[in-house]
């Protein structure tokens, strides 16, 4: 089967989304990769060196310059003649842009899918993970998004492969982008980091979230995560909520730190490798899960762990 | 105030699915999940946009706000709990299998291309299937634009303006109506349903139509080759100190 991976990219690199899609995508068949934007070759040329892709296709014009959804599913449905698979992450824009070309392609599409057992047959969680679906799909075309915390990373290779530009560019007006307000941090991104510092409501307030967080986040190059719990109460922004409503992950280490463990924060981090949770509550669920569960004061507990590693 | 189109409606997707409250029992033999006998409820993020279209109605953007399920007959009571939280009327599309995502976008789009509203709003996913395709399936089929997980939504008289909840922030997007919106949690708390309120419901209508009736294909596209538990992700072990997790942490080379 040839499939089209539609690249997550902020038209100067390729984000790490891309790489888990390309990984499932590669285990379903041959890859190509879209990269659609305005003035994003250099993204391209990173996609051109991923292990695995074989075809770079690049759509660079003005309709594409905010990758809305409704031109970019436009031009996904014009290139899906040559291609069996439509692959996109789980992410904002995968899940802006897959269900509409499938529902034009008349196909049911695989959402969030998890492992791939067989090119057509797939695991996805449902009901916020408390249950694992396995589907197949015998239709013509495959829509599938993929999960990120899910899949690992091909890696880069040394040489580059063909990148093609597509032409197909049509502005339909049917969105326009009118504002953000748009995250910079320097931190690992959350879906993709491998250790997670993690607080909820027990840091109190926005200043004490921070100050008590971003020391021991520093000193393990960490990503920032939040309970929904602490994003409601307005320690820090939506984009840093873990959980079934906000980001999935699976790092090797998650730092739960301050959080009860409600079942929608836990469908969110339950896949992490090693969950690490801090906790004055000796009977909060998320000692369930825990692989290290310290009971006691985490604002005692933080400046003991990092006079103890030497920070 | 601004100028609002005469008869402007806001058609609201509601699915019925087991209560979020209710914990799911996956069937031994592996064919699904249980829901005999459990407390079947709206999609949260469905009650969450209803909330949405009525306040726009009582702020005076809408004239009437139509509450569309697609389903079994007893999906009926997810529609009569849209009407008391204030939606004007209901229409069940019946159908009896389980329905994917893309029978329900065609089913709700057959529907509401006689029904010309100027946005449909729709949860961003159900709770059960967490498929997260419906609004934008259907929002492909009518050809309109889309606006996805909202924390935000303004009418005017030709456009909607949606702040989008994205992965590393918030989008702004300004869509021309018709449009379809689906909603996320902070756009607005629900209201509770008054007794008053539950009582004038019963005097709303709702309209039944048979899936048979349109000309649409809703048998499932996708086969389940089984459901299972996901892995069991027992309790570790207990530490005395703060040091004991810093040695944990060296051990596991991330310090």
């Amino acid at each position: 089967m040839k499939t089209l991976v539609l690249a997550e990219h902020n038209g100067s690199a390729v984000e790490s989304a891309t790489y888990a899609a390309i990984a499932a995508a590669a285990l379903i068949g041959g890859v190509e990769v879209l990269v659609a934007g305005f003035g994003c070759g250099a993204a391209a040329d990173e996609a051109a060196r991923l292990e695995g892709v074989d075809r770079v296709l690049l759509a660079d014009a003005p309709a594409y310059r905010d990758q809305l959804a409704e031109n970019v599913s436009a031009l996904v449905l014009s290139l899906m003649p040559q291609f069996d698979a439509f692959i996109a992450p789980t992410t904002s824009r995968g899940k802006g842009v897959a269900p509409r070309v499938a529902a034009i392609l008349d196909v049911m599409q695989i959402s969030d899918i998890v492992a791939v057992d067989a090119p057509r047959v797939f695991r996805r969680p449902i009901y916020a993970g408390n249950a694992i679906q396995t589907v197949t799909s015998d239709e013509a075309k495959l829509v599938v998004t993929v999960r990120i915390s899910a899949f690992r990373s091909l890696g880069v290779r040394d040489g580059a492969c063909e990148i093609v530009s597509v032409s197909q560019a049509e502005e339909l007006g049917l969105s326009e982008l009118i504002g953000s307000d748009i995250v910079k941090s320097d931190r690992p991104e959350l879906a993709s980091a491998k250790i997670i510092v993690s607080g909820g409501r027990a840091l109190r307030d926005a200043e004490t979230f921070a100050r008590t967080l971003t020391p021991l986040a520093d000193r393990l190059g960490a990503a920032i995560g939040a309970s929904r719990a602490a994003v409601d109460a307005g320690y820090i922004s939506n984009e840093y909520q873990v959980g079934q409503t906000g980001k999935i992950v699976a790092p090797e280490v998650y730092f739960a730190i301050g959080i009860s463990g409600a079942i929608q924060h836990l469908a969110g981090m339950k896949e992490s490798r090693v969950i690490i949770a801090i906790n004055s509550d000796p009977d909060a669920p998320i000692f369930q899960v825990a692989d290290y569960a310290l009971v006691g004061d985490l604002f005692e507990a933080i400046p003991e762990i990092l006079e103890h590693l030497g920070a | 105030m601004s100028e609002v189109p005469v008869q402007s409606r806001i058609v609201v997707l509601v699915k019925q699915v087991l209560d979020a409250n209710v914990r799911p029992r996956v069937r031994p033999d592996g064919s699904g999940v249980d829901l005999a006998n459990l407390k079947l409820s709206m999609n949260p993020f469905d009650e969450i946009a209803l909330e949405a279209a009525v306040k726009l109605k009582e702020q005076g953007e809408a004239q009437e706000v139509i509450a569309i399920t697609v389903g079994r007959g007893k999906a009926q009571d997810t529609l009569r709990a849209a009407l008391a939280m204030g939606a004007d009327r209901g229409i069940l599309v019946e159908c009896e299998p389980e329905l994917e995502p893309l029978a329900v976008a065609k089913a709700a789009w057959s529907v509401i291309t006689d029904l010309e509203p100027v946005l449909v709003i729709a949860g961003k996913q159900a709770i059960d299937d967490d498929c997260h395709q419906t609004g934008q399936m259907l929002a492909a089929l009518l050809g309109w634009g889309q606006a996805l997980c909202a924390s935000r939504i303004a009418l005017s008289h030709d456009h909607a303006e949606v702040d989008c909840e994205v992965d590393n922030g918030r989008e702004t997007l300004r869509l021309p109506l018709p449009a379809v919106v689906t909603t996320d949690l902070r756009l607005n708390t629900p209201r509770s349903i008054s007794l008053p309120n539950l009582m004038k419901a019963k005097s709303k209508p709702i309209d039944i139509v048979a899936s048979s009736a349109l000309e649409i294909d809703v048998r499932p596209r996708l086969k389940i080759v089984e459901v299972r538990e996901p892995r069991v992700r027992s309790a570790g072990v207990k530490v005395e100190t703060a040091a004991e997790i810093a040695k944990v942490l060296k051990e596991l080379t991330v310090a």
